[in-house]
């Protein structure tokens, strides 16, 4: 029998065909197996780091899974730019991404979090440190990094430990930072915690500078010119290098040169551009839990797969960013985005890679317990030298001069 | 001493690269009377050209300068002769248009080979200064001025004293005159061009000891050649050293006494003043 088709089945199937076809997203992302999309900025200003990340995500993708979660990870190259954030972001949802999670820089952060919150997907800030990431009453969105205020404040907390534990009183300090996103909020959170708090010294000169930036030597002039005794520094890897290389060149040597928080003075790239020069850079930073079991067997496999790297907080943050990715799913059961945001909520993680107890979010989608440890480069490497439950070594403060090294 | 002098001589040494690069575009526009908008790309492909020498054969920046200029001189002659001639009776636009092309060319292509990552060169002086008195010199800084004065003065006798350099600036002054004299206006139009793309390559190389390099790096130093030449005089060979000298003590001294992250907003500055004051440049001739 041939069935005639009329007008009216026609528009019926016509429009259930076009509903199936138009919403595929919308469907697959209701259940099945855990998409996570990961974005990171493979390319452009923070290549380098955006790459050095990735081996974080890696590492997650076998590791994680051999610990019993069953997912898959998407990567997506955000080009250091929140635009391409923006819509890298929308393109891993329309390919079915059940949650996203990264993205290093707080500007990309920031415009991931505003497309998931629009498409009611789960996110998952691995590393960004401005606080309106959290601060703006998004229901999506969960952050694994303390924000610039945690970071400034726990890194300041630990500049007056420095300070008693190795018997020395500076008195003032020339602050140089980087003018970005991250940058303006670290600068932010240490004028905040001079007003609420109190810096053990004073801040007689503020040098901010571009990101893209490839000369400092007037900047470093101007901070030399300051006669301080400290140099307290917010950056990014290649403005530290270029910066320390000017210091060395412009014979400008404070008591130390001290980050409270950033990305750049623990790779290996910084170690390989400056040799020694290198040594004795402090940074105050979240860093791993060398009494963590999971910190362990991270570190060792991220020493096989890059011998020619240091493991720092990235790839320890990217780790965990999968991990509580795939936790939540795990326990909800599903991966429908509401029941995975429910399952976030409720997140309690206590077999981690970073120092801090467990892995929990307060009501603002925060996790407040990312405590920061001094860890200074000695020999080639960083290590912990505070706090002095955590150290691997004693803090060697002031720094040898220029010309003192070997 | 105060403490502006050390930011005066650093603001005149890097003025003296600054002046050599830009002397480059002003060479080409003094005879050729085309607008180069791809010389910072071109200058960016001379950094990646000594890289590479460093990399290849471990050559010193200041020893492969000449090797990387007489490149840029290839580059620039066969550029003139085989595309751009065919342009010079076209409209300013057009000439525009295609300088602009061939920027984005050179850009895109240094991203696919090189990548997006900063790249520098290593020397065993890179860290190291002259303390003269309480002035803290540079030791990079101080070879790379020197070796952009030296290169502008062997321009500078090259166009006096030269057969080639008389009959180049024959050519610019009266192309006509030089053709019915019998000169050979379209190779002498490329071998300016080359010379000025020489320029450009041993300013890159001298400007490689200063700062990293990366390809997205050529239109801002595209955009300080145009300042430079202007302020100086466009096609004044001591116009554009003294414009160099004078960006860069500017920089310097904004740095100093208003704040690093406005040393640009001076040079804009000085350009405005520059062109409502004498619009023909300090040193360039009225048209």
């Amino acid at each position: 029998m041939i069935r005639k088709i009329d007008r009216r089945s026609f528009g019926i199937g016509a429009a259930a065909t076009g509903a199936i076809l138009a919403a595929p997203a919308i469907v697959r992302a209701q259940g099945g197996r855990l998409r996570i999309g990961s974005l990171l900025p493979k390319s452009g200003d923070e290549a380098e780091t955006g790459q050095f990340c990735q081996g974080g995500i890696d590492l997650a993708k076998t590791m994680v899974k051999d610990m019993g979660y069953d997912f898959e990870v998407v990567d997506a190259d955000t080009e250091s730019k929140p635009e391409v954030a923006r819509t890298q972001a929308e393109k891993l949802i329309h390919e079915g991404c059940h949650i996203l999670t990264g993205a290093f820089d707080s500007g990309q952060s920031l415009a991931i979090a505003q497309v998931c919150e629009q498409n009611g997907t789960p996110f998952v800030v691995d590393i960004a440190a401005d606080p309106a990431i959290t601060n703006q009453g998004f229901k999506f969105v969960f952050r694994n990094f303390p924000t610039a205020i945690m970071l400034g404040n726990n890194g300041l907390a630990l500049f007056a430990e420095l300070f008693k534990a190795t018997n020395t009183h500076p008195k003032t300090a020339v602050l140089m930072h980087v003018n970005d996103t991250f940058g303006q909020a670290m600068v932010r959170g240490i004028n905040g915690y001079d007003q609420h708090v109190g810096l053990p010294f004073k801040i007689v000169e503020d040098i901010g500078y571009s990101r893209d930036t490839n000369d400092l030597s007037a900047e470093v002039a101007k901070a030399k010119a300051a006669n301080a005794d400290l140099l307290v520094v917010v950056h990014r890897l290649n403005d530290i290098i270029l910066m320390i290389r000017e210091m060395v060149k412009q014979r400008y040597q404070p008591m130390g040169i001290i980050s409270p928080g950033s990305p750049g003075m623990q790779f290996a790239q910084f170690f390989r551009a400056l040799g020694k020069y290198a040594n004795y850079c402090i940074t105050n930073q979240p860093w791993l839990d060398p009494k963590q079991p999971l910190a362990l067997k991270v570190r060792e496999a991220y020493g096989k797969a890059h011998p020619d790297q240091n493991m720092t907080l990235e790839i320890g943050f990217t780790f965990e960013g999968v991990l509580i990715c795939a936790d939540a799913a795990k326990r909800a059961g599903s991966t429908n985005p509401q029941a995975l945001v429910e399952a976030l909520k409720a997140t309690h993680i206590t077999d981690r890679v970073m120092l801090g107890g467990a892995i929990t979010f307060d009501e603002h989608g925060q996790n407040v317990n990312l405590p920061s440890a001094a860890t200074e480069n000695l020999n080639g490497k960083p290590m912990v030298v505070l706090p002095a439950s955590n150290a691997e070594a004693k803090p060697v403060f002031p720094m040898p001069g220029w010309s003192e090294r070997g | 001493m105060p403490g502006w002098v050390n930011f005066v001589v650093a603001g005149l040494l890097t003025g003296a690269v600054y002046g050599l690069m830009a002397l480059g575009l002003s060479v080409i526009f003094g005879v050729v009377r085309v607008v180069n908008f791809a010389h910072g790309e071109m200058m960016v492909l001379a950094m990646y050209g000594v890289i590479l020498l460093q990399h290849w054969l471990g050559l010193d920046p200041l020893v492969s300068a000449p090797v990387v200029a007489m490149a840029l001189f290839a580059l620039g002659y066969a550029l003139q002769r085989g595309l751009l001639n065919r342009f010079i009776a076209r409209p300013e636009h057009q000439q525009f248009l295609l300088m602009l092309g061939i920027a984005g060319l050179l850009t895109s292509s240094m991203l696919m080979v090189f990548g997006p990552d900063t790249a520098s060169v290593e020397t065993s002086y890179a860290l190291d200064s002259y303390e003269v008195g309480p002035l803290i010199l540079d030791k990079v800084r101080v070879f790379a001025a020197s070796g952009a004065v030296l290169s502008m003065a062997l321009l500078w006798a090259f166009f006096r004293m030269s057969r080639t350099g008389k009959a180049i600036r024959a050519c610019a002054d009266n192309p006509t005159g030089a053709a019915v004299a019998g000169l050979d206006v379209g190779r002498f139009y490329a071998t300016a061009f080359g010379i000025g793309a020489a320029c450009v390559g041993a300013s890159g190389t001298f400007l490689l000891l200063l700062v990293d390099v990366q390809p997205y790096l050529g239109a801002s130093y595209t955009l300080l050649s145009f300042i430079i030449v202007i302020i100086g005089g466009l096609g004044s060979m001591p116009g554009a050293l003294l414009g160099g000298l004078l960006v860069g003590v500017s920089e310097g001294l904004s740095a100093y006494f208003v704040s690093p992250s406005l040393k640009s907003l001076f040079s804009y500055g000085l350009l405005i003043l520059v062109l409502l004051v004498r619009p023909q440049g300090l040193l360039g001739r009225r048209a």
